[in-house]
């Protein structure tokens, strides 16, 4: 089988290097000796819907809704997710798949529903800076700490047909009670660039395994090692912002919230 | 100064010919290439902030350093540009490009662009502009500039950032359109139409490309900046790659206007070999280090460009300071696997984010955060170093030092 990976609209969500993600897609396949093929979709261009995997960015303002209107024309992206696709929306990707998201006008307009969130402008300062997430047990065992950046001014509100990627540990997130992320079924919707596949491979292997199922293991001691960097540095922040409070209060302070968070859901 | 004098910029500047130069590549260069080639009258020098101070107190620093009345040409930051040019009433107002710099300032590209239009609708009429008209961002903010504008082919390879019009938001196409000159290609032809002509136009209101009154064309080795109303002069270009040619005749066009003949300015700017350290070439250990300084995705890919060929080793090293962006993200969008077959290192503070983008380009290499180190183990005669911002300053810095492992 080819494996075969859709890069949305590059063109208009390609402003943070998140296309990156699609690169370390293909490869982490092509290292196992799995064909993978890289299809960029430019705006221009009609969004194939027979694509096992698709990758969506962030973007400014204008480009994001122009994103939005010519994926709600067709409907295609939604007929992929039906045949069992897997998406990746990060930021201005994952505000567009969800219910609703303010518009640079301030009005609110409809996302495409994949998601169960809706986004609005935050009354605070944007959020910048590194984000550090303690990702829910559902995700299982072998996924560690997620790390990536983070680069807006949405605030997102996760309906109960979606849940985070996990408990904010460092940054901002989704702004709403201290989650990240907004996950439904096989669409994967953060916050995080950086790309966030580049700098955690266990969520790579996460969803190519959703695709293509059980994944031999690969030379990850790059990547590992800037995984750990960065979780180390972003937790010293964290611990360093909390004064006293050390590393075994953060992780306290995480599981607690699971517990709450579970509840809800 | 600007603390005990809020006009300083303004008093500095009176009665001077101040050209200014913005842009988010190609400022410094483009600076100090004008500068060179400014016709100066009595003899005075030329004020310049040539080492890259493009804040207003740097311009201060600039002016105050060269009193008196001789010309100045200032490079000044893009989000400083308006209130700068408020200030100095300038002559020519020079622009280059604009494309996504420092990701997390937010200082969204078309923001840049629609301040730069109401700079130029407001321009007083003793104030010319030259502009990029290859860059669509910066022909519609040039545009708005009711006196003359002089425009120049000046090429824009970078284009994931201009996908939408800036004026409908439509979408643009770029390729080619009709030759410049009967018998030229028309823009920069390379062997192997390597890049395209630097036409543009959106499909939805039909904003375009504005009809060139400069280009180049290459014939051979020999290259020539063309004038639509008929002059063409050789032009000679010592600085490396191709954003350079463009960087030289952006400043011809600007001398020229300003009052320079074509060949004495052509002459003038093919002296110019090294611009604040950049493209010099220091000795480091046994061999020496040609030092490129590569900003963002658009300066990386000419930097790219400029490497000695394969295979010849290289550095590459990022910093993620405020002034390099704090997210690094934008390395995916540069054609790193250009590199495979060279002796590659990366370096720098963030030399994993480097190294793991090297990993995925299926580029062999080794990692070692600080630069001069990883040049010095090249143990080769002639490495290439890319650096970012910061990255590039610490490596100038310590270049004043005595080299790695060299004798005290």
């Amino acid at each position: 089988m080819t494996v075969s990976v859709a890069l949305v609209y590059p063109d208009l969500l390609g402003t943070y290097g998140d296309g990156g993600n699609a690169t370390v897609l293909v490869q982490r396949l092509a290292w196992r000796g799995i064909e993978a093929r890289l299809v960029p979709v430019l705006s221009s261009g009609q969004l194939p819907s027979s694509c096992d995997f698709y990758v969506i960015g962030g973007g400014e303002d204008q480009p994001q809704s122009m994103a939005a209107d010519l994926m709600a024309s067709g409907r295609r992206l939604e007929r992929a997710v039906g045949n069992g696709a897997v998406v990746l929306a990060v930021c201005a990707g994952l505000q567009l798949l969800g219910q609703s998201f303010e518009a640079n006008d301030g009005r609110p307009r409809p996302g495409l529903g994949l998601l169960d969130c809706v986004t609005s402008r935050s009354e605070r300062a944007r959020a910048v800076g590194e984000l550090l997430v303690q990702p829910g047990p559902e995700w299982g065992e072998g996924l560690d700490l997620v790390t990536g950046f983070e680069n807006h001014q949405g605030r997102t509100e996760l309906g109960k047909r979606s849940r985070p990627v996990g408990q904010v540990l460092r940054g901002v997130g989704n702004g709403d009670g201290g989650l990240e992320g907004a996950v439904s079924g096989r669409v994967w919707g953060t916050y995080m660039h950086g790309p966030v596949l580049a700098r955690n491979p266990k969520l790579a292997d996460l969803l190519l395994s959703w695709v293509v199922g059980p994944l031999a293991p690969v030379d990850d001691a790059r990547p590992t090692a800037l995984h750990d960097e960065r979780t180390g540095s972003a937790l010293a922040e964290a611990v360093s912002k909390g004064g006293a409070r050390g590393w075994a209060e953060w992780a306290e302070r995480g599981r607690r919230a699971w517990g709450a968070v579970r509840e809800r859901w | 100064m600007l603390a005990l004098d809020p006009q300083a910029l303004s008093h500095l500047a009176t009665g001077r010919t101040v050209a200014l130069v913005s842009g988010t590549n190609g400022k410094t260069t483009t600076t100090k290439l004008l500068a060179s080639a400014l016709p100066t009258t009595d003899g005075a020098p030329v004020a310049s902030n040539f080492q890259g101070a493009n804040l207003p107190s740097g311009l201060v620093t600039a002016l105050a350093e060269r009193a008196g009345r001789g010309p100045a040409v200032l490079e000044v930051d893009e989000a400083w540009l308006g209130e700068v040019a408020a200030q100095v009433l300038p002559a020519a107002l020079v622009l280059l490009n604009l494309s996504r710099d420092q990701l997390d300032r937010h200082h969204e590209v078309r923001h840049l662009a629609q301040r730069w239009r109401s700079l130029c609708q407001g321009l007083a009429p003793v104030t010319f502009v030259v502009a990029n008209a290859d860059d669509p961002l910066v022909a519609w903010a040039a545009a708005a500039a009711a006196g003359q504008v002089t425009w120049v082919a000046a090429g824009a390879r970078w284009r994931l950032d201009a996908a939408g019009c800036p004026e409908c938001g439509g979408r643009l196409s770029f390729g080619l359109a009709a030759p410049l000159s009967a018998g030229a290609g028309g823009g920069l032809a390379e062997p192997g139409g390597a890049y395209d002509d630097g036409h543009w136009q959106c499909d939805g209101c039909g904003l375009s490309r504005p009809a060139p009154d400069l280009w180049l064309e290459q014939d051979g080795a020999n290259l020539s900046a063309c004038w639509r109303s008929g002059p063409r002069v050789a032009l000679k270009v010592s600085l490396p790659g191709r954003c350079n040619r463009f960087n030289a005749l952006m400043a011809l066009a600007t001398a020229v206007r300003l009052g320079a003949t074509a060949p004495e300015a052509a002459h003038a700017l093919a002296g110019v070999d090294e611009v604040a350290g950049r493209y010099s070439t220091v000795s480091a250990g046994a061999g020496s280090a040609k030092l490129l300084l590569a900003k963002n995705p658009a300066g990386w890919v000419e930097a790219l460009d400029m490497l000695s060929p394969a295979p010849a080793p290289v550095v590459v090293a990022i910093n993620a300071h405020g002034v390099d962006g704090r997210d690094t993200s934008w390395i995916w969008d540069v054609p790193f696997e250009n590199l495979r077959g060279r002796s590659v290192f990366a370096s720098g503070e963030r030399a994993l984010d480097m190294s793991v983008r090297l990993h995925y380009a299926d580029v062999a290499h080794q990692v070692e955060p600080d630069t001069w180190k990883a040049v010095a183990a090249m143990n080769s005669r002639a490495v290439d170093v890319v650096a970012n911002y910061s990255a590039f300053q610490q490596l100038r810095s310590r270049r004043l030092l005595p080299a790695p492992g060299a004798p005290k």
